[in-house]
């Protein structure tokens, strides 16, 4: 391999590591605050690249208006899905949450199967995204692009909002301690139901900007990219935003590196990501900014 | 409250039952179909194929009338097998038409051999699925004579010299065509410059297209199903790497030009069908009344379902009886039997059938040549 086929690799695993990161943060928020692995995550983010699709195919809404359009449906569908799923269950062991989460995962792809059909459908790109630049012997897609700077931008915003705001402030209290923030007279639901819409939200940022490097939809879309996402959470030390970011990136690029230096095994590129989910829990299941598990008093 | 339940539905299984006797005893055929799934757009152009051909003329044999079980399979081999096997021993089908694809197939396929029931696939042409089977059969032709073609046409009518391949390791399909290809393609005195592999569901192909691009090929051959060649084009040219892609029949459905969009122009398949490559009374009336039913171009996995019942129901009448293993006996001497893709005549449960190559012209699929065995 030489140096300008190694420099357009990692471009490439910057660029589907961003895609990661986007996914990957808000698996964090949701951990981090109620200790719950939302496993339908990964079909929110379906949901963010489908309604997209619908607002600019079928409506013929400019992207301006439909990338927010679609982000803020799917923030509320985030919001729906805690409210159904997981409220009721709040007081309950955490497992049955996880379950619930697994279940409720399911519930999506085969509704969306259903109600949107088994076949993929081609995403329009905005030309924007779609155009690609030669820089020397190296080709960047605008996608690849725009990316990894919405992403950066996005996790900027949300520190702002998490460190400098009196909602961050209740987050942040409530990954502590719920019951206690709880009788502070914090409005504990609604915090949690601000943290599912965020949460959502990104994932429909994820979802749309994956279906432009990728142009298409299909129900069982987010399937695959959730997990890698989930597995850049508890690399990057799940509950902490920045970690989520570093590994997005380090997945994305992991997995190109395998794929380019060992071209015979990139069928199991996903082994190789998994594998290092395992290893990570084996050797430092807090991650990579993770502390370390304090048992709580 | 259990007990009024079980009442009940013995109540209404003796009625169906009493109906079903009354009338002439239809003959069940299984559809062991992708009707979700990676391959979704196979499963449901063959059901439309047969729905178009149930239109065009009465489906009958022996004088009673055709029913269709339809299972999904979901594109999936532990799927199709289960379909196989539901559609055999509760449903009690005399044949089962699908699965579309050879990976499903060859896990389906064993299943109706150990049942003695015969099992075609419309468009399952990897040659593993009927080697030493005497239950499983297929409507079309073989990969080693479809890689066969399409290596000749990139080397003597492209002018190729320098070939890289993309292939999905996950199909059989895709695996077996990329062999024949490469094997066919250095016979003539070409090269195969780089090899990269793909698995179906993956999206992103940019490591594989980086390091072909850094190997400077002429031609890219792509012997995938269309979502991955689709997207594979896509990242291709935005990676700036701008050679002729040659698919095999695995490139036809809609979803591959809806996907790729200008990426995929210019793309060039061999296949089973064009409309004008078959001009037999049959295949014009099946062309005219897919258009009056559906609105849209006939497509190769309607017409090769379609042609799979018409071989089903020709086997039936030969053989006089709609016994599973008189049906599956029949089928082996299916000779010139005139169908939606010109006609048919099966060889050790092959189909022997022309390869047709197309092209992709301003987002239509232009004929280009027809190529017989």
């Amino acid at each position: 391999m030489t140096a300008d086929v190694v420099v357009q690799q990692l471009l490439n695993g910057i660029s589907l590591g961003g895609l990661y990161s986007l996914l990957a943060i808000g698996y964090t928020m949701v951990y981090g605050i109620l200790r719950l692995i939302n496993f339908a995550h990964g079909d929110v983010f379906m949901v963010g690249a489908y309604t997209a699709f619908y607002l600019v195919g079928i409506f013929r809404l400019p992207w301006w208006i439909a990338a927010p359009g679609a982000a803020l449906f799917t923030a509320l569908v985030g919001v729906t899905i805690d409210r159904a799923a997981y409220r009721p269950l709040r007081n309950e062991p955490r497992i049955s949450a996880l379950i619930t989460a697994v279940g409720v995962s399911f519930f999506i792809e085969n509704l969306g199967l259903v109600m949107l059909g088994g076949r993929p459908k081609g995403m329009p790109v905005p030309g924007v995204m779609a155009r690609a630049y030669s820089v020397g012997p190296f080709r960047i897609p605008g996608v690849t692009l725009w990316v990894p700077v919405l992403t950066v931008a996005l996790v900027l915003l949300l520190l702002v909002l998490v460190y400098r705001t009196r909602i961050g402030t209740a987050m942040r209290a409530l990954s502590r301690d719920i019951e206690t923030t709880r009788l502070m007279g914090v409005d504990v639901d609604r915090v949690i139901s601000y943290t599912f819409a965020l949460g959502s939200a990104l994932a429909a940022a994820g979802g749309i900007m994956w279906s432009f490097q990728f142009p298409q939809v299909n129900p069982l879309m987010g399937i695959y990219p959730g997990w890698k996402a989930f597995t850049a959470a508890v690399v990057g030390g799940i509950g902490n935003i920045v970690g989520a970011m570093i590994g997005g990136f380090l997945i994305g690029i992991v997995e190109i590196m395998t794929v380019g230096l060992l071209p015979h095994l990139s069928g199991y590129r996903d082994a190789f990501v998994f594998g290092l989910l395992i290893f990570f829990l084996l050797v430092r299941p807090t991650g990579i900014l993770g502390e370390p598990l304090k048992e709580k008093v | 409250m259990k007990r009024t339940v079980s009442v009940l539905i013995a109540g209404v299984l003796l009625l169906v039952g009493a109906a079903a006797a009354s009338a002439a005893e239809p003959i069940k055929i299984g559809l062991n179909l992708e009707m979700t799934g990676a391959v979704a757009a196979y499963g449901q152009q063959g059901y439309e194929g047969i729905q178009v051909l149930q239109k065009m003329m009465k489906l009958e044999a022996l004088g009673r009338p055709v029913e269709f079980v339809l299972v999904d399979n979901k594109s999936d081999r532990v799927e199709s097998a289960n379909a196989a096997q539901r559609l055999i021993q509760r449903d009690r089908v005399v044949a089962i038409i699908g699965p579309m694809i050879s990976g499903s197939m060859l896990a389906a396929g064993p299943v109706a051999e150990q049942a003695n029931v015969p099992i075609i696939g419309p468009s399952t042409t990897n040659p593993l699925t009927t080697q030493g089977r005497q239950y499983v059969f297929r409507a079309c032709f073989i990969d080693p004579f479809q890689g066969q073609i399409a290596a000749r046409f990139a080397y003597e009518q492209l002018g190729v010299r320098r070939a890289a391949l993309l292939v999905d390791v996950a199909q059989d399909y895709a695996v077996g065509l990329g062999n024949f290809f490469a094997r066919e393609f250095t016979k003539l005195g070409g090269q195969v410059v780089a090899t990269q592999y793909l698995k179906t569901g993956d999206q992103d192909f940019s490591a594989q297209l980086t390091g072909i691009r850094a190997a400077n090929p002429e031609l890219l051959y792509m012997p995938n199903y269309y979502t991955e060649i689709a997207l594979a084009a896509v990242q291709a040219r935005r990676l700036g790497l701008n050679v002729p892609i040659l698919a095999g029949d695995g490139a036809d459905a809609p979803e591959l030009i809806q996907i790729g969009g200008s990426a995929v122009e210019g793309l060039m398949h061999t296949g089973f069908y064009h409309e004008k490559a078959f001009t037999n009374p049959l295949a014009r009336k099946y062309v005219e009344t897919f258009r009056q039913v559906t609105g849209k171009d006939p497509n190769a996995f309607g017409a090769l379902t379609a042609d799979s019942v018409l071989i089903v129901l020709d086997a039936i009448e030969r053989a006089g009886s709609a016994e599973p293993a008189a049906i599956a006996r029949a089928m082996r001497e299916t000779n010139n039997l005139e169908v939606t893709t010109g006609s048919v005549t099966i060889q050790g449960g092959d189909a022997i059938k022309p390869v047709v190559i197309r092209k992709l012209v301003n987002g239509q699929w232009q004929y280009l040549a027809t190529v017989n065995p």
